[in-house]
């Protein structure tokens, strides 16, 4: 946490009506800037020589730079700027650097870890965290994973927490990572996945042995320091047949004037009778550009849990995409999105549904203030021999003022006459009754605010371990401080 | 005679583009029990949100002191802490917010109310089991899904646990059955008993206030006070009910309008 002293406190504008404007948020809890002295940086741009660069760094296989080399070039040929989504044009590679990295090594205890790079991870609550509710933890800092530890009784049962580096150097895993690497998400899914492939650095590798269930969540969490920097780490998990994990990443940043960019890739792979939830909270500073891929393959029996809070970032592009492939899997999504001023966060979900009795439900929540654009968009795909394949989306926006915007885009592929699929969605405002409700019970207006807010957000938060719940009810009051209108 | 809590002096208030309510006077003294009386759209309701302060009401003229304060511009989140209650006819609901939590955020506002979470999760037992409410009420996201006489009996649990100087009761017991009925007059009885406070009653439903003593009784017609008696005015209305007080308001804006 953020001493008192370090947080400077805003104070709201106050209109003609005598009613306070929302200024930026207080964001100072993630808004310190580390130095980057004696830090590797590589050019900004993109060129092979970066990319065998950062291979040569990590002293990778062949097959690895091979697969860097070939994104790069699908990187230049598939065309950039979407004319669907939200604006990418304040998004030039050429000033994003690929790579930069503190100069330090990896670490199994934080003492070990640089001052000032710790301090860091101890403002974010991270070490805390871990010893209080986590079995293991990893910290990334721009582009290189600085700290790495997992509890030992999880080691014992064959758990595998550790970076796609280093798994790459073990001759045990590297034909795993070889596996899967990359095979979800192909380099040719989008300009940003190829980008991914050419640069990324960092990120995890999970395996959960057969059968193997983990009392407590593991967790990694991104932080990107470097101004005009991207971060491109990598998530591969595989969880095999019977096993459990609670997988939960959080990022930050602080803001810059330039563009930052986040193009990270998420792979994963739920065996039979398995089940994974995969937590996010993401609270990107809001010079971001987020466009981040995350998909997940589950076989049979086995359930995928999605839940996802979105607080930062100028642009998101953001869709986790489940296939449920084996027979009566099962995907739950559960989502929120919070978008301020400035902000334009497309977000939202994809299900390919081709097992048969399987079944996705899937639940969105959007909050739009200051001006703030939020499009939730969903596609649901039944594939041909899904019998009974059951799938459900419901999309909720709560706007706050007249001058933001909420869209829900749902598309719908059903290929299957046996399906049954439906969808729903509304959009509201906080009503005057509601608040003068809450006021004639002695809450300020703004008080009154905040716990309608907290409490459209509620079916969300409920979804969290307590302490990210606590974390995201805070991030939704400092978004709501002064936000009286 | 009572010490003043509430007086209301010479008020005119309405929406932006309607008046309703017309140079209103009004006294209420600690501890007493007043009702207001008068037909449909008369401005009863209109009268309590305007105490309350909600803001879809401008006071054009007048004042409302309260507690020897003059409220007449304040927040009603201000007024609530400085003693004021309002019981709505049709309390909102909302959603993702926990009955007990909700309890407790209001409780803890105030510096007289702030107790332990033990001893305030005891009091809140006590007065569910004399309001006859399941305490898995308590889970239960604020007024979601609750009927009529659920909504009333959250008003009323609420009112105990606030201790307010003045509870203004809206229609509290319109469209009740009969138990619910029972046990909102049960609530209101120990607000009377335990809290001492002062009651102004919204109502024309007069079997609700057989078992209250009532100090004054207060009548509205077409956003005046034209009435002003003893308890024994209910009867009165009772039987003969509101014609004989809209022909006497005609009258006497007819004369206005001659002299």
């Amino acid at each position: 946490m953020a001493d008192e002293k370090d947080r400077v406190t805003t104070r709201p504008e106050v209109d003609e009506r005598g009613r306070s404007k929302v200024q930026d948020v207080d964001r100072s809890l993630y808004d310190f800037v580390k130095s980057e002295e004696g830090y590797e940086r590589y050019a900004d741009g993109l060129t092979p020589d970066i990319v065998r660069s950062i291979s040569a760094k990590k002293d990778e296989p062949d097959w690895m730079l091979k697969m860097r080399l070939e994104a790069l070039e699908r990187f230049h040929d598939i065309d950039m700027a979407p004319n669907w989504g939200p604006d990418t044009s304040g998004l030039n590679m050429d000033d994003i650097s690929t790579y930069v990295s503190p100069k330090t090594k990896q670490a199994r205890d934080w003492n070990d870890v640089p001052a000032d790079i710790k301090d860091t991870f101890e403002r974010l609550g991270i070490p805390q965290a871990e010893r209080d509710s986590l079995a293991g933890v990893g910290a990334q800092y721009d582009s290189e994973i600085v700290y790495h530890n997992m509890r030992e009784e999880v080691a014992k049962q064959g758990v595998v927490y550790t970076t796609i580096e280093d798994a790459i150097h073990d001759p045990q895993w590297e034909p795993v990572v070889r596996k899967y690497f990359g095979t979800l998400i192909p380099m040719t899914d989008h300009k940003f996945a190829a980008l991914h492939y050419a640069v990324w650095s960092g990120g995890s590798f999970v395996y959960v042995p057969e059968g193997v269930s983990l009392d407590y969540p593991l967790q990694s969490y991104f932080r990107l320091n470097a101004s005009g920097a991207g971060q491109f780490e990598h998530t591969l998990i595989v969880v095999e047949p019977g096993a459990n994990l609670h997988f939960i990443e959080g990022c930050s940043a602080p803001k810059y004037y330039e563009a930052n960019l986040h193009a990270g890739a998420v792979e994963l792979f739920v065996g039979d009778g398995a089940r994974l939830r995969y937590s996010t909270i993401e609270n990107w500073s809001k010079n971001m550009y987020n466009l981040n891929t995350k998909r997940a393959r589950v076989g049979a029996d086995a359930t995928m849990e999605w839940v996802s809070g979105s607080f930062g970032s100028h642009v998101s592009y953001l869709y986790p995409t489940t296939i449920l492939q084996g027979d009566r899997s099962v995907c739950e999504y559960t989502g929120i999105t919070f978008s301020g001023a400035n902000q334009d966060l497309d977000t939202g979900c994809k299900v390919i549904l081709n097992g048969r009795d399987t079944r996705a439900s899937m639940s969105a929540k959007s909050i739009s203030k200051d001006g703030g654009v939020n499009t939730f968009r969903s596609s649901v795909v039944v594939g041909r021999h899904a019998d009974n394949a059951r799938c459900t989306v419901s999309c909720q926006s709560l706007m706050l003022d007249d001058i933001s915007r909420s869209d829900t885009i749902p598309a719908m592929d059903v290929r299957n006459r046996t399906a049954s699929v439906g969808h729903e969605a509304t959009i509201g405002r906080i009503s005057d009754d509601t608040i003068l409700y809450l006021m004639s019970r002695g809450c300020s207006e703004e008080e009154a605010r905040t716990m309608v807010v907290n409490g459209f957000a509620n079916p969300v938060s409920k979804e969290l371990p307590l302490e990210y719940a606590v974390e995201m009810n805070n991030l939704i009051k400092l978004e709501m401080e002064g936000a009286i209108g | 005679m009572a010490s003043e809590l509430l007086t209301i002096s010479g008020l005119s208030a309405g929406t932006e583009d309607k008046p309703i309510l017309h140079d209103i006077d009004l006294t209420v003294g600690a501890g007493e029990t007043h009702v207001l009386m008068g037909p449909n759209g008369a401005g009863k309701s209109t009268l309590g949100h305007v105490i309350m302060g909600d803001p879809v009401y401008k006071v054009s003229s007048g004042t409302i002191a309260f507690d020897g304060q003059d409220v007449t511009d304040l927040a009603p989140d201000k007024r609530s802490l400085a003693g004021i209650f309002l019981s709505y006819q049709a309390p909102v609901e909302v959603p993702g917010v926990p009955l007990y939590s909700f309890l407790r955020t209001i409780c803890q506002m105030r510096p007289e109310l702030k107790t332990t979470a033990r001893k305030f999760r005891q009091r809140v037992g006590q007065i569910m089991a004399e309001l006859d409410m399941d305490e898995s009420f308590l889970t239960r996201e604020l007024n979601v899904g609750f009927s009529g006489g659920e909504k009333k009996k959250v008003e009323m649990l609420q009112l105990l646990l606030l201790r307010p100087k003045l509870a203004i009761l809206d229609e509290t017991d319109s469209g009740l059955d009969v138990d619910a009925l029972s046990i909102v007059s049960k609530g209101i009885e120990a607000y009377r008993r335990d809290c001492d406070g002062a009651l102004l009653m919204i109502t024309h439903n007069t079997r609700i206030l057989e078992r209250l003593n009532v100090d004054r009784t207060h009548v509205m017609v077409r956003g005046h006070l034209v009435a002003e008696g003893p308890a024994s005015m209910i009867d009165d209305i009772d039987r003969n009910g509101f014609g004989t007080y809209e022909d006497s308001l005609a009258a006497s804006q007819g004369e206005k309008v001659e002299a």
